[in-house]
Order: C-alpha cells, then structure tokens, then sequence
C-alpha cells in the first residue's frame, strides 16, 4: 500500500513538472489569440439595457419578411450575410450541443427538431446529426464542444448554449474550425456564429405583457409576479421591462421565486390573496399558471387579469374561465429553424447574421385558432410549435416521443 | 500487513470495476465506429473528471470524518464568482485572486466545522443550512454571470499535455498531496481515528474536534479549487454553475463508489479517485451512445447501487478494523465477538449478514484490545433479556 | 420528556406545562411555531379565522405526510432522498393514467400504491440485505425513478387528472359551520398522524428507534433489523405516495412538483427534534417541524423579504435549532463516556410511555 501511494505520488508529482514545463506545448485546445483584453468589462449589473429594450420594442411592430405560411423561415430586420465560402455538395453532418431538455418547452422543440431532422435526412441534405445534451451544465456544454471539435467530424454545428457568457469561450472555439456555427434560443458574446437564432427577446416578452395588463388594470392595482429562477439572462430581461413599466403606471408588483413548481405557484398566490386583493398574475413562464388561476378559485376571488404562455393547460384554463388573458410566445418553433439555415448555408444561399423570429401573443382573437389546431395535444405542449406541416403529426407531439 | 491487504483490496476493486467499465465502454464505442482511445474522447473523460474529482477529494475528507458536505455547490459558484471579479480580466490580478478565493472557501469551511464541532450539528444539516446561505447570498447579489477571467487563467482550463489536460494533472496531485497527508501524517491518522469512532479516538487522546474541522476547511477548498477551474473554463464567475452539475450528491456518490465508508473511518482517496473516473467514462459512453437524458439518470442511479451493492458487503466484514495504522493511539482492533454473551442459533431472526460480520471482525483478529465494540457489547448484555416483546413482533 | 406535549399544544390548555418544556429542544419549537404563527396573525389577521388555518393545514398536508414518513426512515438511522423522485413520479403518473376517466380513479390509485411499496421494498432491502448505505441506495433510486418516469411520460405534463381524484387534494367538506370548509387533506393527514402515532407506540415503532440507537443490539435482543427497516422505507414511500395524491389535487401536475421535497421532508424533521443518525424523535416532533418550516414560509411570504433572502433564513434557522437542540441535549447528559450504564431518558428511546429497552450506543449526537 505504502509503496503504491508513493508511487502514485511520484508520478503525480512529475506530471505536475511536466506540466509546469510543458505548459507551450500546443494544446488540442487552440486558444484564442487576441484574447487577452477582448473581455475587460464586466457584464452590467442591472439586467435593464434600454437600447436594446428599445430595439425590441420597435421589433415587436415591424411586418416579418419571408413566407407568410412558415414562420420559421420569416425574419425581422434582416442584415444578410454571405455564406459562399460553406457552399458544397453532399449530405452533412451536424453537431448539436443542446443546453438540455429538462423542461417541457425544451422538449417540445426537441420533439420539432427531430422531426424536421427526418424531412432533411429524407431529402439528403443532412445524413446525421450527433446531438450531446449538457443537462443544465455549463462545465458540460464546454466540454461537450470541445468534443465535437476533435472527435465529432462534423461538417458544422449547431449549438443552444446553457448560458451566455460561459459558453462564450466553446463557440469561439467552434468557429475556429471554419465550419458554419448555428447558435440559436440564448445568444453568445461573439458574433463569429454564422447565423444566430432567436425570437425577438426577453424585453420584448416584458413589454407585451406589462403593456397588456396596464391597459386591463388602473392605477394602484396589485400585481403578483411569478418567476422561475433568479440570474437566467431570458428571464431576467423579460422582469426587467416589465418591472419598469408596471412602475411607470403605477402598478404595484410583488415579485417571488417558485421554480415553476406549481404547488409553489398556488401558495404564493394563495398567500397574496390572504394578504389582500390581487388583480393581476404575471408570469415569466407558463407552466404551472394553472395553479396560480385555482388558488384564485379556491379563494374565491374573482379572476385576475393574467399573462401566462402559449402552454396548453394554460390556454385550456384561460378558455373554460373566459378570464381576461393574454399568453406571450417564447417562439417555440425556432427549433425548426436551425437545421433549415445550415440547408441554406450549404447551399450558399444568404442567412441573416442575427436571424430574429417573430414572437407575437397569442390574444383573446385567436385562443380558439391555437386550441383547434393543438387538439389532443398534452398540457405540457407548446401551442406556436409549428410542425402541422410535417410527417409526424399529430402523433409523434401527442406521444412525446423523445430520441 | 494483512489490514493493508483489505484495504487496497476495496480499492484495487473499485480499479477492477474502472477496467470493466473501461472495456466495456471501448466496445460499445467501437460499435459506432469510433475510438475510445482517441486523444478527444481521452481529453473528454479527464475533463470531466477534474471538476468533479477536486469536489470529491474534500469529500472524502470529510466522510472519513463521519460527515458530509453538502454546501459544496454554493462554495464551488462563490469561489468562482470571487474569482472572476477579483480577476476581473487583469493578468497581474490572478494570484491575488486564487489566494483571495482560497481564504474565502477556507472561512466558510472553518465555519462549517465549527457548527460540526463545537454546536454538535450533524454534518447534514449544519451544511446544508450553510448551504442554503450562501445559495440565499448568492441569488440576493448577484443576477447572472460576473467578472472575467484573464486569458492566462484560462489556460488553466484550457489547455492541456497531449490529451490530459492541466486541470487533471493539479487534480491528481492534489489527490497525491492529500493521500500523502492522510496516510503520513497526524492529522490523518487522527481523522481517520475520530471518523472510526469518535468516542474511542477520545479515550486516546485524540482531539476531536481538530481533525473534523480540518476536513471541513479542506472540503470547502477542494471545491474552491473546482470553482477555480469553473471559473476558468468559463471565463466568468457564475452563481449557479455549483447547482448545474449536482456536485453535492455526485461528489458523495463518487466517494462512496470509491470504496470509502459512508459512516466514516474507512477509506481511500486513490478509491475516490476511481469512483470519479468510473462516472466520467460512464458519462462519456453515455454521450458517445447519445442515449437520452433522462436515461442517463437511469442508468448513473443503478451503477450508484448496483457498484457500490457489489462491493458493500466486503466492507461489512472488514469494518470492525478500524485506525490500525495509528501510530499515535494504542493499536486497536475490533475483532473480538461478544462471546459467550450470544446465543448464536438461538436467534431465528438474525441475518446472516450480521453472522459474517461477526466471523470477519473476527478473523481480523490481531492483538486485542476492544474498546470499540465494547459498548456494544455491554449494551447487548445488559439488556438483552429486556425487550420481550420485539421478539415475539420479529 | 414526554412526548405528548404536541398534543398538549394543539388541544386544550397545556400551557403550563409547555412553559415547563420550552428549555427542551422539542419544546422549543413549539415555541418557535407559536411566535411565527402568532407573527403571521399579527401581520393578517385573517389568518386566524378558521376557513383561513383549514386552508393553511391542507397546504401543509403533503410536506407533514412526507415528514411523517421521513421520520421513520431517520429515527431508524437512515436517509430516504427518493422521497421528492416519488412525489413526483406519483404525480406524474396519476397525470397520464387517469386522465379525464373518472373510473380509472381508483385503479390507477391502487397502481400507484402498489409503486410506492415497490420502491420503499427496494430502498430498504438493498439497504438491510445487500448493506448499502440508505443515502447511497435512495440516492441512487431517486435518479431511476425521476429519470424512469421523465422517459416514460416524455417529461411534459399529459394533463391534470380527473376532477374526482383532484377532489382529494383540492376539496373538502363543504358548508359546514364555523369551518366552511373542511379539506379532505386535512382528515387524510389526520389519519395519517394517528396511524403513525399508533404503529410508532406498537412493537414495531419502538424497535425501529431501537434500531437507529443501536441495531447491533437489537439484533442480539433477537428483533429483526431488516424486516423492522425496511417497514420502516415501506412507510416512507408510501407517505410519498399519498403526498402525491395530494398534491396532484393541490397544485395539478407537473414535473416540478415534489422536487427538493426529501431536503425539505428530512428539515422538517430535523427542526422537530428528530436526531439524523436515529435512535431518537417522535412522529409528532416531525409533524410539527413540517407545520414550522411551512409557517415559517408563510411569514416569509407575508414580509417583505425578498423572494431570495429566503433559502438564507431557512438554513440559518435550521443550524440554530440543531444547535439548540445539541446544546440542551449534550448539558442533559453530560458526555456519556460509557454510557451503556447510565440510565437514559426514556423518551428518547421511544415514542410512547418509557420503553423497557434502554439500548445506548454511545453519543449518538456528536457521533453522527
């Protein structure tokens, strides 16, 4: 024992030499070069950014370009960038570094991606794609990049990175290999992505539904915010602008934590309701505002003026209470999109550098449009999923069927 | 030299079950026609083993001990949140920095072993309370990911001699350095002593408290040190990076795969090592195979059970060997069997595990001076006659 | 230490005597539950009316259940962290089997019953027969199940089971006097507090703090360690199992349902004076843990703390009443040094009168 812990500790400790000795070795790891002052700014404080908040304002407005019937190959402003250098012949294989799929709204898009991984596949555009999931792990993600990057023999990547300054580093690196770089949902520090994919954003989100309940609500009526988790950039901003305006109106809002755990939801609120009238429900997420709407009828109380999401439990709720309602769209389908713009950057066509997808609620005018079409659909299920169009549907959404 | 024997036994089996998990993961790799020896995929599995191997170091110290951390994730986010602002992209910044976030983790290790210690708070609950704390701090300060970490720091995580990357190597030689403190010194024998049994570590003037607040502030620096390499790899400090891997329960189950005694006093780092690499080849198949996710947990939680079930028993029998090595305290082995005060055969009920790790406590038999079973076996004698009515509900 | 003070507390005029026991750690939380719920009244009056505290009990119910169950898994010196996987999965599973058939109510209930004592059969037969550690074994059962059920349902919720099964979790009595409303939940952890104050006062309930004191010793007295045990995980599932029924009424389904609820369900019990290491504690200590952390929640919720200073106050307020505890405890008996031969306090080796068996096994406090 003795003799083989010295030994372990021999070798250990001249690995430690090697490594203070080889540390110029070349690593597998290529580092950025011009790194070294690139990030000397901290990243603000306050989730608030007002030129953004602004743009995505006035992009809430504008007209989407492209196909009126496939709004996941529509685009909001877009600035085109040239992709001639990808252009070539054959079926490619992609990469995809998925954040994760641990929450309904992920595994709905995964669910779409798959599918529109068959369309490709049939077409031969795509023959494969390899798809490592990071479980919520940043430390994974990177490492699941790396990987691809030596092992994956990938003919490009798509990546859906776990948070944004942390993955940062991996796309970089990513795009050193001079294949097409697809990031789409959350964005990165770095504009070395070939197209990145988004809807319009957080702040539009906090926008459309503080303005909603504004207009539905006066002066001095209480609202209860109901949010995730803290620190997740998506949901900060879609807080930040809505806190602003709701203090703009006047409006008075308490903000809590649930996780999206419904019997959270309904404590909170049940809580807020002992404490006092509420008239308004907003939420950052919409799993689980069900809850929030029955603690309002266990209580009693009338209904409140709500934002949920295009959820289906919450838009099946929001029809059988007829309750003033508004359910904002963290667009689902852009899940879709990514394969279908490494079609076209193999194909050499134009992609916008920043692909921004429209993201409008889903209002009173077309609750009964989005239920008819989702019919049989779980709770669980997104409504602007947008796959109607594709081989496997309905069954393969109703099943969930999950690679 | 028998006890030493036993024990590389556990250990030299927690290798055995590596090399199988090894051959069998090279095979199923092969199958998709890739690798398993490639320097990527080799680089993959160190990489995920040096997060998660620095966390279980300090875990293991403190299960040696008979207790737990579970504050390890809110310490690792902390430390690189610490760091990265410290940093805060300025190369002349790093050292300051990892030192800065070394005494942090250090004070909030102190503070753990002093609620252990002197409050007498289980090891559970006084870190999981510490836990909740610093998880409480952390959303209170900060909204998302903070600071920036120097290219030259980066390194650290980046780079690597082959396909091992730095980060594995420092690992390793923690582990070395902290094997070596284990084995060598007083500190060691005196923790493997209190975690053994702390009452009779006592009797042998041992101090108690000394040895459990050391691991403490030993865990809370290994997992600074994995919030170093966090921070590293990611370039920014992140509040939430500790929570994203599960490192509290991961880092106890690597330890315990790695053969050492969950209740304390038994136990290796080379094993701990071990458990950490059969997760990270696991890990790799499992995403080389891309097997779904949830399955993934499927199947980490069988290998927890079924691995540790395999060689669990081994451990009974050879628990009652306790600190042998200590050179310090009288030399103890528990091996002598309450004879005489128990009616083997009698006893419809008792398991036959129970009968074998009777048996094996005592073979191990050496120069006998029981003080540790001798409690129970006083209690046994003294009222064993008492509980009538517990036989007739067995 | 008697340990009927709870019962003292939540019924007639006992004051006196709880003044007696507020030195006693678990007297102490009785008076820390009183002040916070005194606070929470303070704060909203309406609190205090008796529609209001039904609907507090019945929002409690699942936690207290899972504490009930925990507490018999810890006194036996064991950890049960599938606890939150169950929830869970019992949830999910009412979700997509019973859908909106309401004949499918009871069926699917029997299933899921039929799963709880499955998992609590597994958890404590690789924990007694195959000797490895419970919080290893749960640990590792809490992945199969969260990760086996996720799979299986494809993650996303199917829907909210039928109203009929909901009723169970949601409902109650309706238009009775004073009360209004008396929930279901609130007779079904009634129910379970007497069962679990009942089998904790039989054989078997003393045999299992037996166990966590010192099962060695039990063994040599001739109980069975593993049988007593595993009962012990038994019970604990299916307390899991009910707080899914439960919950599956209160709040709907969803995945997220029943997550962290084993960290919460052995906090409950540790604040209710229940030891982690076994060997000492009472169900009505773990009932009443559940009660403190849930009004503890509540007060948070009727302050304005912020939303995130709250997980800081829970883990302050834990540390301090261990603590206490330890404190109060360690200057009772004054360091056993062989403590086989000292005489104990009777109500710490058992739920009900003084037990006959006065097993030690040295400080267990400090020791674990």
């Amino acid at each position: 024992m003795r003799t083989g812990l010295r030994s372990a500790i021999g070798i250990a400790g001249a690995a430690a030499l090697i490594a203070l000795a080889g540390c110029t070795t070349d690593p597998s790891v290529e580092p950025a070069e011009a790194e070294g002052g690139a990030q000397e700014e901290a990243p603000a404080e306050e989730w608030f950014d007002q030129e953004v908040y602004d743009q995505q304002f006035k992009q809430r407005e504008v007209v989407p370009e492209g196909p009126e019937d496939k709004p996941y190959l529509q685009m909001i402003n877009p600035e085109m960038g040239d992709t001639s250098e990808f252009k070539s012949d054959g079926g490619k294989k992609m990469c995809f570094a998925n954040a994760s799929i641990s929450n309904p709204w992920r595994q709905t898009g995964w669910i779409t991606m798959n599918e529109q991984l068959k369309e490709l596949k049939k077409d031969g555009v795509i023959t494969e794609m390899e798809t490592r999931d990071a479980q919520d792990n940043d430390d994974t993600q990177i490492a699941d990049i790396d990987y691809f990057i030596s092992e994956g023999n990938c003919d490009g990547f798509i990546i859906s990175p776990n948070s944004t300054a942390a993955i940062t580093p991996a796309v970089e690196r990513a795009c050193k290999t001079d294949k097409p770089v697809i990031v789409f949902d959350r964005g990165v520090e770095t504009d070395c992505a070939v197209t990145f994919i988004h809807p319009i954003g957080g702040f539009a989100w906090g926008i459309d539904t503080a303005q909603f309940l504004i207009d539905n609500l006066s002066e001095g009526d209480k609202v209860v915010a109901l949010r995730i988790l803290p620190g997740v950039d998506v949901l900060e901003q879609r807080w930040a602008a809505a806190d602003k305006l709701f203090d703009e109106a006047g409006i008075e809002v308490v903000d809590y934590f649930t996780e999206g755990d419904p019997a959270e939801i309904k404590k909170v609120v049940s809580d807020e309701l002992a404490k006092g009238d509420v008239q308004g429900i907003w939420m950052d997420a919409g799993d689980g505002a069900v809850s929030a709407v029955e603690a309002f009828e266990d209580a009693g109380k009338d209904y409140p003026v709500m934002t949920g999401e295009d959820e289906l439990s919450f838009l099946r709720k929001w029809k059988d209470t007829e309750m003033t309602a508004l359910a904002p769209v963290y667009t689902n389908f852009q899940w879709r999109t990514p394969l279908l713009a490494a079609e076209k950057i193999f194909k050499g066509e134009e992609v916008p550098t920043e692909w921004v997808l429209p993201q409008s609620p889903i209002t009173a005018a077309d609750l009964d449009e989005y239920l008819d079409r989702n019919e049989g659909m779980p709770d669980g299920h997104y409504a602007k999923f947008g796959g109607e169009d594709m081989a496997g549907f309905p069954q393969v959404w109703q099943d969930r069927v999950i690679p | 030299m028998k006890t030493h024997l036993r024990r590389l036994d556990t250990t030299a089996l927690v290798y055995l079950a590596l090399v199988g998990v090894l051959i069998i993961s090279a095979v199923l790799v092969a199958t998709t026609g890739r690798s398993f020896f490639s320097p990527g995929n080799i680089r993959d599995i160190l990489t995920g083993m040096s997060v998660l191997g620095f966390v279980a170091i300090g875990q293991t110290l403190v299960i040696l001990g008979a207790s737990l951390d579970l504050s390890v994730p809110y310490v690792m986010s902390l430390a690189s949140l610490v760091a990265a602002q410290t940093m805060n992209g300025n190369d002349a910044m790093v050292l300051p920095a990892v030192l800065l976030t070394l005494v942090v983790t250090a004070c909030i290790g102190l503070a753990n072993g002093l609620i252990v210690t002197v409050l007498g708070v289980h090891g559970f609950v006084a870190t999981l309370g510490v836990g909740l704390m610093l998880k409480g701090y952390l959303d209170t300060n900060y909204q998302g990911t903070e600071g920036s970490v120097p290219w030259s720091f980066q390194l650290f995580g980046a780079t690597g001699i082959g396909p091992v990357p730095i980060s594995t190597i420092v690992m390793l030689a923690l582990a070395g350095l902290v094997g070596f403190i284990l084995v060598r010194t007083r500190f060691g024998h005196h923790l493997f002593a209190v975690g053994g049994n702390s009452e009779v570590a006592r009797l042998s003037g041992v101090r108690q408290r000394l040895p459990l607040i050391g691991a403490h502030i030993g865990s809370s620096v290994c997992a600074g040190l994995a919030g170093l390499l966090l921070a590293s790899r990611l370039g920014v400090g992140s509040p939430t990076v500790g929570s994203q891997g599960s490192y509290d329960l991961l880092s106890i189950a690597a330890v315990v795969l790695g053969g050492t005694v969950l209740m304390g006093g038994r136990g290796s780092i080379w094993g701990t090592i071990g458990g950490v690499a059969i997760f990270a080849v696991l890990d790799n198949l499992m995403s080389v195979m891309q097997f779904n996710p949830f399955l993934k947990d499927v199947i980490r939680g069988l290998v927890i059970i079924i691995a540790v079930a395999l060689y669990a028993r081994r451990r009974v029998i050879a628990r009652r060997i306790r600190f042998i090595r200590s050179p310090t305290g009288p030399i103890i082995a528990a091996g002598s069997e309450p004879n005489g005060l128990e009616p083997n055969g009698l006893e419809p009920n008792r398991s036959e595990a129970d009968i074998s790790e009777a048996a094996g406590a005592h073979n191990g038999t050496g120069p006998v001076l029981d003080q540790e079973s001798a409690p129970d076996q006083e209690s046994a004698s003294g009222h064993r006659s008492a509980p009538d009515h517990e036989r007739s509900q067995g | 230490m008697n340990p009927r003070i709870p019962e003292t507390h939540l019924g007639d005029g006992g004051l006196r005597q709880l003044l007696r026991r507020a030195a006693d750690p678990r007297g102490a939380v009785v008076i820390l539950l009183i002040v916070i719920l005194i606070a929470i009244v303070v704060l909203n009056p309406g609190f205090a009316e008796p529609g209001a505290l039904m609907r507090f009990i019945q929002r409690v119910s699942p936690v207290a259940i899972v504490a009930i169950g925990q507490y018999f898994v810890i006194v036996s010196g064991e950890f049960d962290l599938s606890m939150g996987a169950v929830v869970t999965a019992q949830v999910m599973t009412a979700g997509y089997l019973i859908g909106e058939d309401d004949s499918k109510t009871v069926p699917v209930l029997i299933i899921m019953l039929v799963i709880g004592v499955v998992v609590g059969l597994v958890n404590g037969l690789v924990t007694t027969l195959l000797k490895v550690p419970s919080f290893i074994v749960t640990l590792g059962t809490m992945l199969v199940i969260h990760g086996g059920v996720m799979w299986w349902t494809g993650g996303a919720a199917t829907g909210n089971p039928a109203e009929s099964f909901r009723q169970l979790g949601r409902g109650g009595i309706e238009g009775l006097p004073i009360l209004d409303l008396l929930p279901y939940a609130v007779l079904i952890l009634l129910a379970v507090t007497v069962f679990a104050v009942w089998i904790s006062r039989r054989p078997f309930g003393r045999t299992v703090v037996a166990i966590g004191d010192n099962a060695q010793a039990v063994s040599f007295a001739g109980a069975n360690v593993w049988r007593t045990k595993t009962l012990a995980f038994v019970l604990s599932s299916l307390a899991a199992t009910v707080a899914g029924v439960l919950l599956a009424g209160y709040a709907g389904v969803h995945p997220s349902v029943g997550q962290g609820y084993e960290f919460t369900a052995i906090t409950a019990v540790v604040l209710g004076g229940v030891v982690l290491g076994g060997g000492r504690g009472t169900v009505l200590g773990a009932l009443i843990g559940a009660f403190t952390l849930e009004s503890l929640f509540t007060l948070l919720n009727f302050t304005a703390v912020p939303a995130t200073m709250r997980d800081a106050i829970q883990g302050a307020i834990i540390i301090a009443a261990v603590a206490y505890s330890g404190v109060v405890f360690a200057k009772k008996h004054k360091r056993p040094t062989t403590s086989a031969n000292e005489p104990r306090d009777p109500g710490t080796t058992s739920a009900g009168a003084p037990s006959p068996i006065q097993l030690t096994g040295g400080d267990g406090a400090a020791r674990k």
